[in-house]
């Protein structure tokens, strides 16, 4: 009984919030990598993209629930993230169209490229703060929690409660559906296959008469589908906050080095990776261990590996590791 | 002459801009500004040198700015003896330990082959070293700060004066520098931008957490000065003699005696304000006169050369034997020195240090949208880009509220996108920063001020 007790500990504080941080890191990855493996640079405005598309999903949000439409049990938010994507892939395309296609046509170094989605970074920071403002905002509605710790305790009769969010529920459920469909359609369609031969070999990609255009084209739209949904979901889950997702850009950009930049896998598994590394080293150990240790042996302290301050600094020292010891990512980067 | 002409140029409009911030707004915030735009134009040196000189990308700005920060706290600000006395000797302990953990795992990188044995006793030193400092440094560091949380809680600093901290600030950014130098510079370029880049967020949340060492997000407020107080001066007599001097012809429109001493006060107060602001633009002119002499000798020194060339082409400079990877690391350590310099005159400035307000907005892509909009490669430029950028992101929120005006003036008081506008107008300094360094980067890549290179 004190070992399933001490499971469902670790579950509902460590691995369900985990899985679903990582679900959400790794949506950002993804898009990361895709950037860096196809457009070939670092994108400086990876946040503020996603609190971009995020941004519309809440005002659409608003705008639904003043006009009485609702997603049932379900938030309304995710009734909105078609058009959120639309806008999202909109912008996309017409920041390529203005800004990035100069240097890709130039052949600048990818330096120059980085440089320059700082620009946009700014100015779409500048954007979403002037529409929707700097503050705080949750758009969730419908059901919050699947099971609630009491209702749990009950059906049970356990003394430790279970407690999954909706969102939680959500953010997972999307992710591998998500995933699923972007993995399927980079390996088995036409298109997937010439957009990794563009990545693994421009020019030899060239030769055999693949499209660059169609090959960016259909970057950004993926890119704008995984920004708009990994944004999204994380601001179901926490809350909306344009500063916030400007600081998610780090473990993000954490994420995809760790699992091998412009390998997609690696992006995913990298989320992961950091999401369970962030929460477990944070963890007060001191419940959990309660159970398992025979009384006499009951720690004092809380166990607690790290203070939570150090949430972020914990993803940067695993990078900083990777970089030195594997500066090619867990799994070999730069693979479509 | 006809070479510096358009230098000359681009910094009289640059002083003309603030003199008329000056006449419109106030002169305490023309000089608020100009002070800023000088500490800016030193963290730009700093960025310049590795950028412009080595093409070396540094996104960790903010971590070395912060670290300057901390000099000044932890050279100016008095000691807490109590707080010595109940944790000093564990605090040092500790330190010790860490030396001893570096000193140990250099002897055995030198003295044992590379293997898996050589991994595992560096991964068994670190970890025996980290849990000994958890159980040294655990209960000491809850008594330190449980010393008067609400004013110190802290070790305190060395009492020195506050100018020698700016060296110190220089010293420990530098010694960062190194680390950060020996992991990360092998990397290629936008690899090493985000490893910068995070490492100066390892190094911020560290200063923001560990409240022992310099109060964390609690702040240390009322750091020394290098200047005299305004409440000094508002008291001693020679200055408001001279207040009075100079404005003796306005105080004599004054009607009645009364009259003459309200205004006088006033005056007092305000130009009080104003000569604590000279002295810092003072000091700080010297300081960037000071770096901007040496830069520009060290540009157009054999050295300069040899970093052109290192930086145009790495293999050639390697082959004509010179060592590019000592090259790099030293010119990353000089570059940050500054830019840790120019953290602890920012805090000596402020007179507090608030962890919390290192952001990497502000001091990490806004000091680089200054280097790559001033010149990349010439120190005219860095410092007039660290000026220009500055202004602009100072006075964005003036200018848009000029202009929302402007558009909507037909538009009634009450009408709510006006509303919105006007509410909004601090987040275009965001937007106007994003569109110079786009057009720059577009049109005129090499920056306001280009490089030039002399040929002899």
């Amino acid at each position: 009984m004190d070992l399933i007790n001490a499971v469902i500990v670790l579950l509902n504080y460590t691995i369900i919030p985990a899985l679903t941080y990582g679900s959400q890191l790794a949506l950002g990855a993804i898009f990361v990598t895709l950037i860096y493996g196809i457009l070939r640079f670092a994108n400086f405005a990876t946040g503020d993209m996603m609190s971009f598309g995020t941004m519309f999903a809440v005002l659409l949000t608003y705008y639904f629930q003043s006009i009485g439409i609702n997603f049932g049990f379900l938030p309304t938010a995710l009734l909105t993230i078609p058009f959120a994507i639309f806008m999202m892939i909109l912008y996309m395309l017409l920041i390529d169209q203005t800004v990035f296609k100069y240097y890709r046509i130039k052949k600048s170094p990818p330096v120059q490229l980085a440089m320059v989605s700082v620009g946009v970074m700014f100015v779409t920071q500048a954007i979403i703060r002037i529409i929707i403002g700097p503050t705080d905002r949750r758009f969730l509605d419908g059901e919050k929690f699947i099971i609630k710790a009491t209702e749990f305790k009950e059906m049970t009769g356990l003394a430790e409660g279970l407690t999954i969010k909706s969102t939680q529920m959500i953010t997972i459920v999307v992710t591998i559906i998500v995933v699923a469909i972007m993995f399927w359609f980079l390996n088995k369609t036409k298109t997937g296959t010439s957009m990794r031969a563009y990545s693994d070999n421009e020019d030899l990609a060239l030769l055999s008469g693949i499209d660059p255009k169609k090959v960016v084209l259909i970057t950004w739209i993926i890119a704008g589908i995984l920004a708009t949904i990994g944004g999204i979901l994380y601001g179901l889950d926490k809350s909306y906050r344009p500063f916030v997702y400007f600081n998610n850009m780090l473990p993000i950009f954490a994420a995809a080095i760790v699992g091998g930049i412009g390998n997609p896998y690696g992006a995913f598994f990298g989320g992961y990776v950091i999401a369970f590394a962030e929460i477990f080293l944070t963890y007060a150990y001191k419940r959990f261990l309660v159970y398992l240790l025979p009384e006499s042996l009951e720690p004092n302290s809380l166990m607690q590996l790290l203070s939570t301050d150090y949430k972020f600094a914990i993803s940067f020292s695993i990078l900083v590791i990777v970089l030195i010891f594997r500066p090619s990512g867990i799994f070999e980067g730069k693979r479509i | 002459m006809r070479n510096y002409l358009n230098i000359i140029i681009a910094y009289s409009i640059m002083m003309l801009l603030i003199i008329l911030v000056g006449i419109f707004q106030s002169w305490s915030i023309a000089l608020t500004i100009f002070n800023y735009c000088m500490i800016s134009a030193v963290m730009t040196l700093g960025a310049n040198i590795q950028w412009g000189y080595a093409g070396l990308i540094n996104f960790g700005i903010m971590g070395y700015t912060a670290l300057g920060g901390l000099a000044v706290v932890l050279v100016s600000v008095a000691p807490v003896p109590e707080a010595w006395s109940v944790g000093g000797v564990n605090m040092m302990t500790c330190l010790g330990i860490i030396i001893l953990m570096i000193f140990s795992t250099r002897y055995i990188l030198k003295n044992i082959q590379k293997s898996n044995k050589r991994n595992y006793l560096i991964a068994g030193i670190i970890i025996v070293g980290l849990i000994l400092i958890k159980i040294i440094a655990g209960p000491a560091i809850e008594q330190i700060e449980a010393v008067d949380p609400a004013k110190t809680g802290f070790l305190g600093g060395l009492g020195l004066p506050v100018l020698f901290s700016w060296i110190v600030g220089g010293l420990f950014a530098a010694g960062l520098a190194f680390i950060v130098g020996k992991v990360a510079l092998g990397l290629r370029a936008d690899y090493l931008a985000i490893a910068t880049l995070l490492i100066a967020e390892i190094v911020v949340s560290i200063i923001k957490h560990e409240d022992w060492l310099a109060r964390g997000v609690k702040n240390v407020i009322g750091l020394k000065r290098p200047a005299p107080y305004e409440i000094d001066l508002q008291t001693s007599p020679w200055f408001i003699n001279l207040v009075e001097k100079f404005h003796s012809a306005k105080l004599d429109l004054a009607n009645s005696l009364s009259e003459r001493q309200d205004i006088l006060n006033q005056l007092v107060i305000d130009a009080s304000s104003v000569y604590v602001k000279l002295c810092f633009a003072g000091m700080f002119l010297v300081v960037v006169i000071i770096l901007l002499i040496i830069t520009q000798k060290a540009l157009y020194s054999p050295w300069g050369r040899m970093m052109r060339a290192i930086r145009d082409n790495e293999e050639a400079a390697s082959a004509m034997g010179k060592n590019v990877v000592k090259q790099h690391l030293f010119i990353f350590i000089l570059g940050s020195a500054i830019v840790g310099i120019a953290g602890a005159m920012m805090v000596t400035n402020d007179g507090l240090f608030t962890p919390g307000s290192y952001r990497p907005m502000r001091y990490t892509f806004v000091i680089w949208v200054m280097v790559i909009v001033g010149g990349t490669g010439n120190n005219f430029g860095a410092i007039l880009g660290g000026f220009v950028v500055w202004f602009l992101w100072v006075e964005a929120a003036p200018i848009a509220l000029f202009f929302i005006n402007l558009f909507t003036a037909h538009l009634p008081e009450t009408n709510e996108i006006k509303i919105h506008l006007i509410n909004s107008a601090p987040y275009f300094r965001f937007l106007l920063v994003g569109i110079g360094l786009l057009l720059i980067m577009r049109f005129r890549p090499q920056g306001i001020i280009p490089e030039k290179i002399i040929k002899q």
